[in-house]
């Protein structure tokens, strides 16, 4: 007996039963063989549904009565369809010779399976997409609420805690934490969020002339100076002129305007990229390990598989091509088409800087093995080293001598990171080379959905890409913040690893780049069964401990992967100047007391 | 080169599938015009300040001084801004962690979002809690974030009007869920039948699909409608016969042009109804910046309210606005003004009401004007805009028409507004971008344009319509003879 195409198979969202049939027909052994389909349901069960529609056809829609589950089902009775079947206008031919028929659309294949005491909402934990469950996003998980709880007891109760305020070293939003913004970008944001007061005398008392000058020249690109109007989808034209030459100064190569698709932060950039590689869970994203969490997270809610590859942290956190290419053969051994590859340079949270030979080596395998580089460089100005140098991988493929047909590349760069921090402005950047035109236009239409970026995101884009010059009346005061901001926290992330490494059982790479340290820390077997008795992770153990003791907000390793076995922390190198001495000596503190709670045999 | 990385081929289906009208074939074509010199008169996009609306004076003077904070300490600040912005501004600033350069909570400021649910009790009459209100970069992206959350597969259905805004078509291609469409019917100024819904239910069901939720948009867009509260509840109670999830998209509810028919909120009929209903109906409202008297289109800014969603679908939701970090902090300050504007007293008091009631008597003139514009033309008839941004004529297209366009390879409307493009510059949307019933044609426009152009631009539009309707009907009637 077959079913119309459409439903045969059903879903396995759907289920069919029957109940109390009697007549022709209603013998059920040569019923069709489908999974959820039970050729009787208990009268409990039965006695949660109602008829409400008139019958339509042979078949008799049921619905829940108030209090039963939210399945919904159709029932067809054998006298009805022994004289209807043929007026059946939404079935192909006759269905089975006789008997009531449930048709559900409840998640569970099973019936009785499900809570029937309150009527389940249409959108529960039990129902919402899946994929939305699986990912995960630690810089903003358990313990940022845990941290969160106790900054709301300490204000309420100030003597609560140990401490009188949580330091958060748990993202990377400098501006939270006391650093502030560029002056110059500034100035030109607040002239063109309110253009109307350019041509007042008063301005120029208030703000530097060159502002005055880069305001008036932004809002001439924008249409109509509407900076409140919705833009090209892909950003303001004349603002992608200026970021395609401020990336052509950067490299040495051209860029073209029409490459660079204006984003709010760099985030919806990956998200759009992941959204056209990955067609199911077949399709697979190499990624480092440890990870920047944005990149497990929009894998998992795309669908497709997330093919790990590791870092060596004993070389600085290397990435080895060998170690790609073993991961590559792997991942293609189970039957998983690798379709792109993503290395953060700087790492996140790993910090270390990638040698241009490196580098080659890296663009080279794509281009071997056919994949999309999708490369990170967010924090393309946070350099902390004199002896190396940041190179875009644009730059690195063009001097290469590889151009538009022979690598596929993305580049993501966000005005959160830098010298700047502007992370609440959610403005960023993806240049995309090495695509088809047929490509290019589907990733216009999928940005066009979303109908564009916001505008003063997109302004301080354009801004970061191209500050003030020598010469201008802002660049001394311009490079003055900027250069401050830079060397501080180069002096922090060198005071905050020499700290980690004075710690028992812990060591820390050099912070080269990035707002990051990933130290790692041994710990003692105690700790670690302790850990488990809290059915934590042992590193989010550690990290609990020391925010319940100090206000000390780390993320654990777990949240980026770690080698199996090992275990870490990632502290951002953001807190003020003058608190690192405070941080440090806390921590200092927590860890020996911490290292001798769980010293000695288990 | 060995492999292409990415090619078409190679595409993840769902992106291939999506269509967006409002950007679409046309909007490219009157792109190239212009570029060519043409004037071309943008009427596909409700994007108010590009065609000439002044954003409204108070709010910019704000977010200008949270933009520089430095200038709140400068003695001079009072000979630019009056005293309400600055200690507006600080008042924002205050409720920030870090100012505008900050990622906020990925909710939205927290004091923010309590403005915005004093504004959802003063509205609607019933209190509304600030934890079920998340900020977004504009509506889209929090319709987007609930699709996310509701379509696990293609056996998903989401009840859609048509027309429809196409950004719900398209978000549900791109998350692989299934569209299922009811009819607004046009002769009954498009209202919303229930029989009609019942009906879109039942033949989803017998294709296997899962009805989720329900999609209504109020006023609507294109179609310009604003629902009744008899419809209203309606529809709620439809939703709780058939479990659905009510999505509300009221972002059009400053903009109502007519009197007899107020806007009135989902949330406020939900509550309306009382207990089983209100405590059992799940509800997620959306709201933006982008529409009213505002139309600040380019901030991104936008909020969501939840009724009846479990604490942990919840914070299911706040994971995945926690991946995307923060909606940027600008826009989140407009919100606040939006919903908490100035009261009678304030310096700013006087200017910020010219303003606002000018930009919206404005558009209830040029509502007019279009609808009767419209429905002076020949073979086209028009609903009043009774609320929105939108026109949607319906065109009568001649037999002749249709052959001429199915010979040029075009969808008969979209050859229709190709031909007007070409003709008079002005930029429309065809209906068949927003769904129509078979064999019925419309094209949108908004209601934008400056309101002294009107007449011109509806009278070239005229002359258009009666002169192709002419040679299609003429040809026809020669070809017959």
């Amino acid at each position: 007996m077959e079913w119309v195409t459409i439903v045969d198979p059903p879903p396995s969202t759907t289920f069919y039963a029957e109940y109390q049939n009697t007549g022709p027909g209603s013998t059920v052994d040569q019923r069709i063989k489908w999974a959820d389909y039970r050729s009787s349901i208990p009268e409990a069960d039965a006695g949660k549904f109602t008829v409400k529609d008139e019958q339509q056809g042979g078949w008799i829609r049921m619905y829940p009565l108030p209090g039963a589950d939210m399945r919904r089902f159709v029932i067809g009775s054998a006298r009805n369809l022994l004289h209807r079947s043929h007026q059946n206008s939404l079935f192909q031919r006759p269905l089975l010779s006789s008997s009531y028929r449930l048709l559900s659309s409840s998640p569970s294949a099973d019936p009785s399976s499900s809570s029937s005491s309150t009527m389940a909402h249409p959108v529960a934990l039990n129902n919402i997409n899946p994929k939305v469950l699986e990912c995960e996003y630690a810089v903003r998980g358990e313990i940022v609420t845990l941290a969160q709880k106790l900054q709301e007891e300490i204000k309420a109760k100030p003597e609560s805690h140990p401490f009188e305020e949580i330091l958060y070293c748990n993202i990377g939003n400098p501006q939270s934490l006391g650093q502030q913004p560029i002056t110059f970008f500034r100035e030109v944001l607040a002239l063109c969020d309110h253009p109307a007061i350019l041509d007042k005398s008063e301005t120029q008392g208030l703000f530097s002339a060159d502002s005055i000058e880069r305001a008036w020249q932004i809002l001439d690109q924008i249409p109509g100076r509407a900076t409140g109007a919705y833009s090209h989808s892909q950003g303001v034209k004349g603002l992608r002129d200026a970021i395609a030459a401020g990336i052509e100064a950067r490299d040495g190569f051209p860029a073209d305007p029409n490459d660079i698709f204006l984003t709010d932060g760099a985030s919806p950039a990956v998200h759009m990229m992941m959204q056209l590689l990955i067609r199911s869970e077949k399709d697979g994203i190499l990624c480092p390990i440890p990870q920047y969490p944005l990149y497990s997270a929009s894998i998992a809610l795309h669908g497709g598989s997330l093919v790990p590859y590791y870092l060596d942290e004993a070389t600085g956190w290397g990435l080895e091509v060998s170690e790609l290419k073993k991961q590559l053969e792997t991942a293609r051994s189970k039957g998983i088409t690798v379709r792109a590859l993503v290395v953060i340079n700087p790492g996140n949270p790993t910090g270390q800087l990638l040698a241009e030979e490196n580098q080659k080596a890296i663009v080279e395998f794509c281009k071997q093995e056919g994949l999309v580089l999708l490369a990170d460089e967010v924090y393309q100005e946070n350099v902390y080293v004199p002896e190396k140098k940041f190179h875009s991988f644009k730059k690195v493929s063009r001097s290469m001598g590889y151009g538009e047909k022979d690598i596929s590349l993305v580049s993501f760069q966000s005005v959160s990171k830098g010298y700047y921090g502007e992370c609440g402005k959610r403005g960023g950047y993806m240049e995309v080379t090495g695509f088809g035109a047929d490509v290019r236009e589907q990733i216009y239409k999928v940005a066009s959905v979303n109908l564009c970026s916001n505008i003063s995101g997109q302004i301080l884009a354009s801004l970061v890409m191209s500050p003030p010059k020598v010469g201008d009346e802002s660049y001394e005061s311009y490079s003055a913040e900027r250069d401050g901001i830079l060397s501080s926290l180069a002096r922090r992330a060198k005071t905050l690893e020499d700290a980690f490494n004075k710690l028992e059982g812990v060591k820390c790479n050099k912070a080269e780049g990035a707002m990051y340290l990933f130290p790692r820390i041994e710990l003692p077997e105690k700790a670690i069964k302790a850990a488990e008795a809290a059915k934590k992770a042992p590193d989010a153990y550690y990290c609990q401990r020391l925010l319940t003791a100090t206000g000390i907000v780390f993320v654990p390793g777990s949240g980026f992967g770690q080698v199996p076995g090992t275990w870490h922390f990632r502290c951002t190198i953001l807190p003020q100047e003058e608190k690192i001495p405070s941080v440090v000596s806390r921590l200092t503190d927590f860890h020996k007391s911490f290292m001798d709670e769980f010293r000695g045999l288990v | 080169m060995g492999l292409k990385a990415l090619d078409y081929e190679t595409l993840n289906e769902n992106v291939k599938k999506v269509q967006y009208a409002v950007r679409g074939e046309l909007y490219l074509r009157a792109s190239e015009l212009q570029k060519e010199g043409k004037k071309i008169i943008f009427t596909n996009v409700g994007n108010p300040h590009a065609l000439g609306q002044k954003p409204l004076t108070f709010p910019r003077q704000v977010v200008a001084l949270c933009q520089a904070p430095f200038l709140l300490d400068d003695p001079n600040v009072g000979l630019l801004f009056p005293a309400d912005a600055i200690a507006r501004a600080k008042h924002y600033l205050s409720l920030t962690s870090g100012g505008l350069g900050a990622y906020s909570d990925s909710r939205g400021i927290p004091g923010v979002r309590k403005e915005v649910a004093e504004f959802i009790e003063r509205r609607d009459g019933y209190p509304s809690d600030p934890e079920l209100i998340f900020l977004t970069d504009g509506a889209s992206k929090g319709v987007m974030q609930i699709l996310n959350c509701i379509i696990r597969g293609e056996g998903d259905g989401i009840l859609v009007p048509v027309p429809q805004y196409p950004l719900y078509s398209a978000t549900i291609s791109l998350l692989g869920g299934s569209l299922v469409p009811y009819y607004l019917e046009e002769t009954a100024n498009w209202g919303l039948d229930v029989n009609n819904l019942r009906e879109s239910v039942a033949q989803a069901r017998f294709k296997g699909i899962t009805v989720r939720a329900m999609v209504i948009i109020n006023p609507g867009n294109p179609t310009g409608q604003c629902l009744s509260e008899a419809n209203l509840r309606e529809i709620i109670n439809f939703c709780y016969q058939e479990n659905l999830v009510l999505l509300g998209d009221e972002v059009y509810q400053q903009n109502i042009y007519q009197d007899e028919r107020p806007f009135i909120s989902a949330r406020k009929v939900l509550m309306d109804m009382g207990p089983p209903i209100s405590k059992e109906v799940q509800l997620v409202s959306f709201h933006t910046v982008s529409k009213g008297y505002w139309g600040e289109c380019g901030q991104r800014g936008g909020y969501f309210e939840m009724t009846n969603l479990p604490p942990q679908t919840v914070d299911e939701i706040y994971k995945i606005a926690s991946i995307a970090l923060s909606p940027n902090v600008p826009a989140q300050i407009f919100m606040g003004l939006m919903v908490n504007p100035l009261k009678p007293g304030d310096i700013s008091y006087e200017q910020f009401v010219r303003e606002s009631q000018g930009i919206l008597e404005s558009l209830r003139r040029r509502a007019r004007i279009m609808t009767d514009g419209f429905n002076s033309c020949k073979n086209v008839v028009c609903n009043f805009t009774e609320g929105a941004m939108y026109s949607f004529p319906q065109i009568r297209l001649p037999p002749k028409a249709m052959e001429a366009a199915k010979q040029a390879g075009k969808v008969p409307d979209v050859f229709y507004c190709l031909k007007l493009l070409e003709a008079t510059g002005i930029s429309t949307v065809p209906g068949s971008g927003f769904g129509q019933k078979e064999g019925v044609f419309h094209l949108r426009t908004t209601i934008l344009p400056a309101e002294e152009d009107m007449p011109a631009i509806m009278s070239s539009f005229k002359k258009f319509n009666d002169e192709f309707m002419d040679q299609y009907e003429d040809n026809w009637n020669h070809s017959r003879m």
